[in-house]
């Protein structure tokens, strides 16, 4: 399968320049468009977020501000501009750095956090072929890039000289340092039986085959243990200790302001937009229409398969589960740092490790038969 | 307060005590009694009184100050008040280990009030702030005209 | 990064934590000193008076009738529980005698007053340990209730409405066929609150065993109302010494078991608050059924002016035992009026059973110590 970067470097190789210099090219204007996702994702994501938690909280949620003839008022979609409102309010906001605070340290971890996050969607795709490089190690990478973004939440809780942004860097480093564990187990599964970490032979062995999720009853609980640790891994409730809004303020992210303040957000929306699509390619089958599970009608067009398409349907899928987290953080109160720990330590891990066991018997066991 | 209450306290404290005219309250001739006094409710079994209800500090003019204690019963579900007034210098032995509520109440007496309690385990401000001077709370009080070099404002009639 | 005030109360490794007067979760302006090994807390100190507006001075200027609206603002979210305590306290000085009607009017009031107020009780606990959908639901409902009193005496929150001798209005027109439409609306809504916050797991996790406080210690340090129920006492005022017309209602009074936990955490003393508002709506309900007809100013005295003595008073608030403490020279100005608040009392109760425990349970103790500073600094 080729990758975005590979069909921009032949279309333009044309241009008798060094390779190199062609190369800077090809991975630019890929970069500069999954920054610009990124954006998109925020504004969109917290219109979504505020509306989904209003309406749960038997409220009506943004409502006025109204964009290009979409007046505020009655209808539900009320408040659609306030995302280029709130926007323009973040970027001109004044910044405001603590006397004491560091800061070098203060400028750079943000950036330090989205670089991580625009790091890991390089790797992810968006439908056959629609990833910007197609890594032969991809799920590596993966889980590889989503661990930079650690150094910078510990970076903005020192630099901020506050000692409860140092204490919510704290548990924020060590939760997400912990949960990574699990993660990395659940997502060894499909590498033993798929047989391949790059993502498209991943995909191309649930085209073949069935749904990771439906696989087999310990990938089923494999999917939930995964989903429940990315949820922990992003920071929501009930694992948002670390931005515990009643105990730390803002937690490590109190002291930031305006333009920094929009990048954080923009990193933990990213975060929780890069989790659902890797939950979605690798457990619930990717750029696969959810008909081809019922085998109904195998090989024709009603299936509705095809690459725009595809786009539509890890989008729909990815789309489910963010506000399945959203849905989590409005329901449940929020756990204590070691009741956390103790469930990541003493449940979650020794799972996995016992799933990881079953789902090789199971494979051995299986393919004998068939 | 009952008989009952009245008869077993003047056996055991008959000359340190005396009670108002109309049998409600208990005075204590002598703060330093007190102590003993205050065991006494605290633990004999006819009165057990387990729950100090409320502690005023009150000012009567001519330099005189009042501590009133409001006791109750829980088990026994009989009321007592306890008066003790002493002149503004002297200390009353405080209760705050008996009835460990005593403790911000005392305090309070304390800042508003000037009334010292011996052996208290913390006797300083709790509602005014540490470095205020003065005790409002008196009859005889006077707001300063500065609080660390701001001007308190005492021509109101600006305000109007 | 953080300086050492005095050498001799904290060891080299122990971190002093100022949780300050602006603060989210501190219910007001509450400073709390903490002293913490890690996450550990060794020593919590509550530091108050950040909202000490000299209520008892400004008392010993003003008439009695003059009082009522200040004692409204002392306990700003059960304000008719403080002014009907100090009316209370006044009528027995003046050795009144109220007609039926009044106390009638003034238990429904009171019941109404003590649903609110646990409402936000409940809610800001769930906002505490950090679930934010039952704090929106429970202002929801407590809207209602506002409304009501709006349409009793104007006000929503500071309302001036029971005076020494009486009330200040009658009840309105509508009044009784609106508040049976809301206990209607409101008995079903607790089922709700139980759903989603009293029943869910991570909820009992987070409060269950945690902050008891035993029985004996509670009493000594004067913990009174929900806060001591919820350990084991079944003592409550209105009960046990019955005052105005609560002798006349059936109702039980729900003490803590320890149901999902030890007996005296953090989700008896919450569960005792929710049961409690079922118990509130029975009693409104059956004074609303049977409540006498009259003239509610009759005995409202023109200028009052007490003999002289001295009298302390209590009652029973939504926050526990409110006791007015008035001595009277004979003139219409109270010589010393002091007010003895129920979160003062619990409020010093924190350091005993918060000390040991982490961080995240200080502040889940502290929700469920139910606190408004403003009867605390008065």
């Amino acid at each position: 399968m080729t990758s975005i970067v590979d069909s921009i470097l032949s279309a333009i190789s044309f241009i008798n320049i060094d390779i190199n210099i062609l190369l800077i090219f090809a991975i630019v204007i890929p970069g500069l468009v999954l920054f610009i996702l990124m954006a998109l994702n925020v504004m969109i994501s917290v219109y979504f977020e505020r509306k989904v938690a209003a309406f749960m909280q038997d409220r009506l949620g943004p409502m006025e501000v109204g964009i290009f003839g979409f007046k505020g008022g009655k209808k539900f979609w009320g408040g659609i501009g306030q995302i280029f409102a709130d926007t323009v309010k973040l970027l001109t906001k004044e910044d405001i750095m603590p006397a004491n605070a560091d800061k070098v340290l203060m400028l750079v971890s943000p950036f330090i956090i989205v670089a991580g996050a625009l790091l890991t969607f390089i790797g992810i795709p968006f439908s056959d072929g629609l990833i910007v490089s197609d890594f032969n190690i991809g799920i590596l990478y993966i889980i590889a890039m989503s661990s930079v973004g650690v150094i910078g939440v510990i970076l903005a809780g020192w630099s901020s000289n506050n000692k409860w942004s140092l204490y919510g860097a704290m548990r924020s480093a060590a939760q997400i340092i912990s949960y990574e564990i699990p993660i990395g187990l659940n997502l060894l599964l499909i590498v033993i039986v798929c047989g391949s970490l790059q993502v498209s032979d991943i995909v191309q062995w649930q085209a073949d085959n069935r749904w990771f999720i439906f696989h087999s009853p310990f990938t089923f609980v494999a999917f939930f243990i995964f989903f429940i640790s990315v949820v922990a891994e992003t920071n929501r409730t009930p694992f948002d200790i670390p931005e515990a809004e009643s105990e730390l303020v803002a937690g490590w992210m109190t002291e930031f302001s305006g333009f920094k303040w929009s990048i954080f957000f923009m990193s933990e929306y990213a975060n929780m937009l890069i989790v659902s699509l890797v939950a979605s390619f690798v457990f619930l089958g990717g750029w696969l229409s959810p008909f081809t599970i019922f085998n109904v009608f195998p090989d024709s067009w009603l299936i509705l398969d095809g690459f725009y398409i595809g786009i539509f349907w890890l989008l729909i899928k990815a789309i489910f589960l963010v506000f399945v987290m959203m849905w989590f953080r409005w329901t449940f109160p929020r756990l204590r740092v070691d009741q956390l720990m103790y469930i990541c330590w003493k449940v979650f891990i020794p799972f996995s490790l016992a799933n990881l066991f079953f789902v090789t018997i199971w494979e051995l066991i299986a393919g004998s038969i068939s | 307060m009952s008989i009952k209450i009245i008869d077993i306290l003047d056996k055991k404290f008959k000359d340190s005590i005396n009670f108002s005219e109309n049998q409600n309250s208990l005075f204590i001739d002598d703060p330093s009694k007190w102590d003993k006094i205050s065991k006494f409710l605290h633990q004999n079994k006819d009165l057990k009184f387990d729950y100090l209800m409320c502690l005023s500090g009150y000012d009567l003019t001519d330099n005189k100050l009042g501590v009133a204690y409001n006791l109750y019963s829980t088990s026994l579900k009989h009321y007592l008040e306890v008066r003790i007034e002493v002149e503004s210098e002297i200390e009353i032995p405080s209760v705050a280990n008996l009835w460990r509520t005593a403790n911000w109440h005392e305090r309070e007496a304390y800042d508003l009030l000037g009334i010292k309690f011996t052996d208290h385990p913390e006797l300083k401000r709790i509602l005014l702030p540490e470095d205020w001077e003065g005790h409002p709370l008196k009859k005889d009080y006077e707001t300063p005209d500065f609080y660390n070099g701001m001007p308190v404002p005492k021509d109101k009639s600006y305000w109007e | 990064m953080f300086k050492i005030i005095d050498k001799s109360i904290i060891s080299a490794d122990e971190m002093v934590l100022n949780m300050g007067p602006q603060h989210p979760s501190t219910h007001g302006v509450l400073r709390l000193k903490i002293i913490t090994d890690g996450e550990i807390v060794s020593k919590v100190e509550p530091i108050i008076g950040y909202l000490h507006r000299c209520f008892e001075k400004h008392c010993e200027s003003l008439s009695y009738e003059q009082i009522v609206p200040f004692t409204d603002r002392c306990d700003y979210l059960a304000s008719m529980h403080m002014s009907h305590s100090y009316s209370m306290a006044v009528e027995k000085l003046l050795d009144l005698e109220l007609p039926e009607r009044v106390e009638y009017i003034r238990v429904i009031v009171a019941e109404l007053q003590r649903i609110a107020s646990h409402l936000i009780a409940v809610g800001v606990f769930g906002l505490d340990v950090g679930a934010i959908t039952p704090f929106t639901w429970t202002l929801r409902d407590r809207e209602r209730i506002l409304d009501l009193f709006e349409m009793l005496c104007g006000a929503r929150l500071l309302y001036n409405y029971v005076w020494p001798g009486g009330v200040s209005h009658d009840l309105p027109p509508k009044f009784i066929e609106e508040t049976h439409k809301f206990l209607d609306y409101f008995l079903p809504q607790i089922d709700e609150y139980n759903q989603i916050l009293s029943t869910n797991k991570i909820f009992i996790e987070r409060s269950a065993d945690v902050g008891v406080l035993p029985l004996e210690v509670g009493i000594n340090y004067g913990v009174t109302g929900p806060t001591l129920r919820g350990s084991g006492s079944t003592f409550d005022l209105r009960k046990d010494e019955p005052y105005s017309v609560y002798n006349k209602f059936d109702f039980d009074v729900p003490v803590g078991e320890g149901l999902m936990g030890t007996v005296g955490d953090c989700w008896d003393r919450y569960y005792v608050k929710v049961l409690e508002m079922k118990e509130s709506a029975k009693i409104i309900r059956q004074a609303l059924d049977s409540i006498p007809k009259g003239d509610v100013h009759e005995v409202l005295p023109k200028k009052i002016r007490p003999p002289k003595g001295e009298v302390y008073s209590r009652y029973e608030s939504a926050r526990g035992d409110v006791g007015f403490y008035i001595r009277s020279a004979g003139k219409n100005m109270p010589d010393r009026l002091k007010m003895r608040s129920p979160a003062y009392c619990n409020l010093s109760v924190l350091n005993e059973i918060s000390a040991g425990w982490m961080m995240s349970d200080v502040i889940a103790v502290l929700g469920s110590l139910d606190i408004v500073l403003g009867e605390i600094d008065r």
